[in-house]
Parts: C-alpha cells; sequence; structure tokens
C-alpha cells in the first residue's frame, strides 16, 4: 500500500499553454477564418442534431481545438452529421459546418502520415 | 459690438432634441425644432419605467416641454417631415415636406433609433406566436396598467427574456452591441416580478453588459429578492406546442448540455438601429455614416457631437445605442459644441 499517494504522478487537469498543439487550429484558421469570432454563446449546441441524441457538443468541439486539447477530437467529430443548422443561427456567422470538415480533413492527413493527432 | 442673433434647427423632438433646443434657447438663440410625428418625445412616449431607477419617463418629457414656454425665440413645428437640406455660403436651408423652408445658422439632427424589428429573427417566432412579445410591447403593457397576461388571458407562470434580439448578430446585419437592451430586460424582469410573484423568470443571455451606474444593483435585486434565473446561452430557435405555450432551445453553455423549456411567455429584448433618415442625409453626400449606419463623428474621442460636415450637430441615440441619462448628457454636450461653433462664425463674421 502507498502511504504517499499524494506522491504518486497522475495526469494534469491544467490547461497547459507550454505544450499547445495547435496544428490543427491554424490549418482550421487558415481555410476558415471566421473561427476565431466565436463568443461560444451555444446556439450551433442548442439547433445541433447531434447533440440532441449524444453527448455531441459541437461548441466544445471549438473550444477543444482553440485550446490545443486535439487528443479526443477527431473521434469526437465523427458524431457530426453535417446537417449545417449549426451554421444558419450562429450570430457570428461563422461556417460551424466548415470548422468540422477541416479538423475530420486534417487529422486523417495526420493519421495518414502517422503523426500524432 | 451686438450679438446677432443666430439661428438653430432641430431635427427631431425626443428628448435629446428638446434638451438641446431648451439649452441653445438659454443662450439666447434662436431655435426652430421640426418633429415628424404630431406629439414631441418619440420612443420614450411609449415607454412605461426608466432603468434604472424605475421612474416614468413621462415627467422628463413634460418638463423639457415645460421648459420650452419660458422662451419666446424657441418654436416648434410638428407633423413635418424633412425632405432635404441644402448649404449655402456656410449656411443651410431645410426643405420640409409642406412647402416649409427653413434657413438656419447651424442644424441639430436628433432623429434618434429604430427598433429593431423581431420579425427579421423568423426562428424566434415574433408575429407568428402570439405569446412571444418584445420589450417594447411589454412596456405598453405595464404602461396599461393592466396585470400581465398571456395572449389567452392567463397569468403566465414562466416567462423567459431573450437577451441581444438584433444586437451582435451578423444575420441581421447588427454586429453591434445595443448596451440598453441588458438592464431593460433585468429591469422588466424585475417588474413582472414584483406584479407576479408566483411567476419563474429566465433571462437568457450571452454576456451581460450591465456597464452603467447602479445597474449591477438591479441584477443583485434579480437574483436575491426575486429568484431570476440567469442562463448563459443563445436561443437557437423557439416553437409553439399545441396549448399556445412554446417551447425554446438553447445550450446551457456552463453546463455544456443543450436545453429544453416550456415558457408560457417570452419577451425578445430588441435593439437599437440606424434611424432610416439616415439615408437621406448620407446619399446627398452631406454626411458621413459609420459603418453600422449610425452618424460618423468628426471625432469619436473630442467631439462626439461633431459631424463631419461643419455646422450640422448630432445628439442622442443618431449617434450610437445610449441610455436616457446619456442621451441627456449627450445633448447637453452637443449644445456646447453648436455655441462655441455659432461663437466663432459671430466672430469671423464681424472682422470680415
Amino acid at each position: 500500500m502507498n502511504e504517499f499517494a499524494h506522491l504518486v504522478s497522475r495526469p494534469s487537469r491544467q490547461i497547459d499553454y507550454q505544450t499547445f498543439d495547435n496544428r490543427l487550429l491554424a490549418y482550421v484558421l487558415r481555410y476558415e477564418p471566421s473561427f476565431l469570432t466565436c463568443m461560444s454563446c451555444g446556439g450551433c449546441t442548442a439547433t445541433c442534431s447531434a447533440g440532441k441524441l449524444t453527448d455531441f457538443n459541437i461548441r466544445r468541439i471549438g473550444l477543444m481545438l482553440r485550446r490545443g486539447q486535439t487528443d479526443k477530437l477527431a473521434a469526437e467529430i465523427d458524431k457530426c452529421m453535417f446537417c449545417g443548422k449549426c451554421s444558419l443561427v450562429c450570430p457570428r456567422d461563422v461556417n460551424i459546418r466548415n470548422v468540422v470538415l477541416l479538423i475530420k480533413k486534417e487529422s486523417t492527413r495526420l493519421h495518414a502520415e502517422n503523426q500524432k493527432v | 459690438m451686438e450679438k446677432e442673433q443666430k439661428h438653430v434647427a432641430v431635427i427631431g423632438a425626443g428628448i435629446a432634441g428638446l434638451h438641446t433646443a431648451n439649452l441653445l434657447a438659454q443662450s439666447g438663440h434662436k431655435v426652430t425644432i421640426l418633429e415628424k410625428e404630431k406629439y414631441p418625445g418619440g420612443h420614450l412616449n411609449q415607454w412605461h419605467h426608466l432603468f434604472p431607477d424605475h421612474s416614468s419617463p413621462e415627467w422628463i418629457i413634460s418638463g423639457l416641454l415645460d421648459e420650452q414656454l419660458q422662451f419666446d425665440h424657441l418654436k416648434m413645428i410638428s407633423s413635418t417631415e424633412i425632405t432635404s437640406i441644402e448649404k449655402n455660403n456656410g449656411h443651410f436651408a431645410i426643405n420640409a415636406g409642406n412647402e416649409l423652408r427653413i434657413y438656419a445658422d447651424a442644424v441639430v439632427i436628433s432623429t434618434g433609433f429604430k427598433l429593431f424589428d423581431a420579425r427579421q429573427k423568423e426562428e424566434y417566432g415574433y408575429g407568428l406566436f402570439k405569446n412571444v412579445i418584445t420589450s417594447a410591447d411589454l412596456e405598453q403593457s405595464l404602461k396599461s396598467g393592466q396585470p400581465l397576461t398571456t395572449a389567452s388571458g392567463k397569468t403566465p407562470s414562466r416567462v423567459a427574456f431573450i437577451h441581444c434580439i438584433g444586437s451582435r448578430d451578423a444575420k441581421c446585419g447588427n454586429t453591434y452591441c445595443s448596451k440598453v437592451c441588458c438592464i431593460t430586460g433585468v429591469k422588466q424582469a424585475l417588474e413582472i416580478s414584483e406584479m407576479l410573484p408566483e411567476t419563474e423568470i429566465f433571462c437568457f443571455y450571452m454576456d451581460l453588459r450591465l456597464y452603467g451606474s447602479k445597474f449591477d444593483d438591479l441584477y443583485l435585486q434579480a437574483q436575491k429578492k426575486h429568484k431570476i434565473q440567469f442562463i448563459r446561452g443563445r436561443l437557437s430557435e423557439a416553437a409553439e406546442t399545441h396549448d399556445k405555450r412554446l417551447q425554446i432551445k438553447a445550450e446551457d453553455t456552463l453546463s455544456g448540455r443543450p436545453l429544453r423549456m416550456e415558457v408560457d411567455m417570452i419577451v425578445l429584448l430588441a435593439g437599437m438601429e440606424k434611424n432610416e433618415a439616415h439615408q437621406m442625409f448620407s446619399s446627398t453626400k452631406l454626411l458621413e455614416l459609420d459603418e453600422h449606419g449610425f452618424f460618423k463623428s468628426k471625432n469619436i474621442q473630442l467631439t462626439r457631437n461633431e459631424t463631419t460636415q461643419p455646422g450640422i450637430f448630432i445628439a442622442g441615440t443618431c449617434i450610437c445605442p445610449m441610455s436616457v441619462n446619456e442621451t441627456i448628457e449627450n445633448a447637453g454636450a452637443a449644445s456646447i459644441l453648436v455655441n462655441r461653433y455659432l461663437e466663432h462664425q459671430q466672430l469671423t463674421n464681424h472682422h470680415e
């Protein structure tokens, strides 16, 4: 039994900006610069077809992308049905559907090149 | 040297125009106010109570009108719409609908704002569902003195306020913040809660912009005393149920989950837009408009009330969205700049 549980190293819960993985973010912004203007109002999530049935949260996808938390992103966007309603309600006129498409494209490419996503 | 009396035309008899006109008349200038409606007072005539003190706007309008009576050289012409303004040799000729032509040494534009037409946000159902109303409709209902009811006459058990209607919304072309709607919503929520203590009230917001003095006091009061609930999330749509209630969809962004709620009534907090009158001034290249269609100031820091055309001044919400007290302050500032301009004109004319 380990009496010094506090010494056991656990994965940190902190968002580490030092190790920020911005590869996906940079790619998305290059082709969909409107993504910069998201203010996390959640209108997209409210209307999301996939979010009604699964734990998919389209607003969070954007947030994870912007915070460099890209490890679970590729699996997450597989839940998107590309209905495009998110783009229709967005008050900042972000083409959210395209953001998801770009994440999918770039993460697939990175996978194909055996790079860690 | 005897001072020659100058003539100022003030366009629009809302509170900005009335206050500017009074101050200019007090400085000895001859003033003519032109108002397109039958009665002065503008939007405030339809408003019940003001934030943050829940005072009635009636005494502001009547106070300004009473003050007018002491000036023989101040005149108001109502039911008169301007068709054009020309500038010749530093003076202005104003043409109005009924063959009226007025000459002035300076012009103050105080044409105010237009309330955003909430029907443009079709997904929220204004004009389609009877229990979706705007903040302006609610003021009229409160002003009537009748208890608030749904379209079928029932006391609403749950009311939702929706922030940012026609503001901060690229989909309707208004990317700016109308800034007074947040506090209007909190004020109205408090008033409904006072009137109907059993009614549950929710405010759906993106950011709460309670920027003014004492605005946060109302927010605190709304939370503490009235248990009004604030949910951070923008509505995606509202739909009518078979029993004429409304189902709304939003994301509770702080929980990160989609949210459904049935309410009896929705109040849309409509924003402020440019007045259509602005187009007339810009089409003749007399004045420049800013990127949102409001009048452009000569300098946004120092001379907010000066337009890009010397001799034409602006006051109130034709510059940008403003609260009532800001409008009054702004009108005061406008009168100072007009005075300075006319004094300078007097000096140069004298030396010529």
